[in-house]
């Protein structure tokens, strides 16, 4: 059994517990969110013993090699010294560049980087306030294209972060942001492949980056984009895609639209049905997701019985509950 | 020297496309795809293929006790006989698809037969 040594003390950890699990049921205060190694908020820095490969799996080359590590994907194998990473280490300062209405409840922020941040459209940045709540987003943004970073925020009721960025996040505003994250992003030696991009609500930031990555990279195959939402003011980038289908051929825009009142121009369907029912033999398609967790399981399921390879499959499933971190300070 | 059944059907890359193929078959069968409804996609594939590695003679190791605990709580929602017959048949017609001769055939039902009592936990 493993000992872990955390600031002064040591903690046991039992033979099922993950590191998060023993620090926590010692009281330590890490911060965690998902607990699922998505969101990557647990992380801590390992500066003795063995790290386990798969407590490294999604985490960038250059913390990996520090010994950064998700706390909550890690089964240790023999003793282990740990500690909260250096925040120069993970954490980069970003100004707030624009925040702009585009429908009732979504709003989109730009930030510029202090330091350049590599990064592929369809990743994602988790923003810190300084009072430590932290809160993932999807970069809609084209590295090459735009210098500021753009993330799609859709207000919720009793939202924590979102509430605040409506009310309060103002150009101006400095923030800490960690990352690039997450594996769901366009990939330029694939050209030759059809894609399917299925979203829901701002599920559609990702695939808006990935759609225009792939566009940019002169994508040779059918881009199938399929954003749904319930009422049309949820459309709310209706404009800038259907101009990016009236100048790609090989692009097209699908709104969905679940709600009674559908106008001219969109399907009365939700995305998911609606992709299915054009495309239903999937077989060498890459296939993208974003959404709640629910739909994204669901829709998975459905592409791979429809012949995606599961390995093609890529998913982005946002958690919208309020598990809030342990603040930092 | 003599090769092993995971490398005559084709290593790895063989695996991971029979993999797939078998694991749609078990998911549209009504018999059993109630089992699968709340498992993650990802790991019960990863979970499928160190299997097939495994009945295939491949670089991985199972043990009845593995067997026993994966399956103990679909045994208690009522993993029967009739259930693993489903999921056998379905590894069966996956390799008859991919071509795989019937000596081979032969040789993977019988490894996978041999764990019926373990996954059953009998």
């Amino acid at each position: 059994m493993a000992r872990l040594h955390f600031e002064d003390s040591a903690y046991q950890n039992r033979d099922t517990e993950t590191v998060l699990d023993t620090l926590l049921r010692h009281q330590v205060s890490v911060p965690y969110s998902c607990r699922n190694g998505v969101c990557l908020t647990c992380m801590l820095r390992c500066s003795e013993g063995p790290v386990p490969a798969a407590a490294q799996k999604d985490i960038r080359e250059t913390l990996r090699i520090q010994g950064c590590f998700l706390s909550c994907l890690c089964h240790p194998i023999a003793d282990m010294t740990i500690g909260l990473p250096d925040d120069s280490l993970v954490f980069g300062r970003a100004t707030v560049t624009a925040v702009d209405k585009l429908a009732d409840t979504i709003c989109r922020v730009r930030l510029l980087p202090a330091m350049p941040l590599y990064y592929h459209a369809g990743q994602f940045v988790n923003l810190h306030r300084s009072d430590g709540l932290v809160r993932s987003y999807s970069l809609a943004s084209l590295p090459r294209a735009d210098s500021d970073l753009e993330l799609h925020v859709k207000r919720l009721p009793g939202g924590a972060m979102s509430n605040w960025i409506f009310e309060s996040l103002v150009p101006g505003a400095a923030l800490d942001i960690d990352g690039p994250h997450g594996g769901c992003y366009y990939l330029a030696e694939e050209s030759d492949r059809p894609l399917l991009l299925i979203g829901n609500g701002t599920g559609l930031a990702p695939l808006f980056g990935i759609a225009r990555d792939a566009l940019a990279s002169d994508h040779l195959e059918p881009i199938h984009l399929y954003h749904g939402t319930r009422y049309s003011d949820g459309l709310y980038l209706d404009r800038e895609l259907r101009a990016m289908a009236t100048a790609h051929d090989n692009f097209t825009y699908v709104p969905c639209l679940s709600g009674d009142e559908v106008p001219a121009g969109c399907r009365r369907s939700r995305a998911e049905r609606a992709a299915f029912a054009d495309h239903s033999a999937l077989a060498d398609w890459r296939v993208y997701l974003c959404g709640s967790p629910a739909m994204v399981n669901k829709t998975k399921k459905l592409a791979f019985l429809a012949g995606a390879a599961l390995a093609d499959i890529c998913s982005d499933p946002f958690e919208m509950t309020d598990k809030r971190a342990v603040p930092r300070d | 020297m003599v090769q092993t059944l995971f490398e005559r059907i084709g290593g790895d890359a063989a695996v991971d496309g029979a993999v797939d193929l078998f694991y749609r078959k078990v998911l549209v069968d009504d018999r059993i795809s109630h089992f699968f409804e709340t498992t993650d996609m990802d790991e019960q594939r990863a979970k499928q293929k160190a299997f097939l590695t495994w009945a295939f003679g491949g670089p991985k190791e199972y043990s009845g006790k593995d067997m026993r605990e994966a399956h103990k709580d679909l045994v208690a929602k009522g993993l029967d006989d009739s259930h693993f017959d489903a999921v056998a048949g379905h590894l069966q017609d996956t390799l008859k698809e991919l071509g795989v001769g019937e000596d081979i055939i032969g040789e993977v039902m019988s490894v996978a037969g041999s764990t019926r009592d373990d996954v059953l936990n009998r």
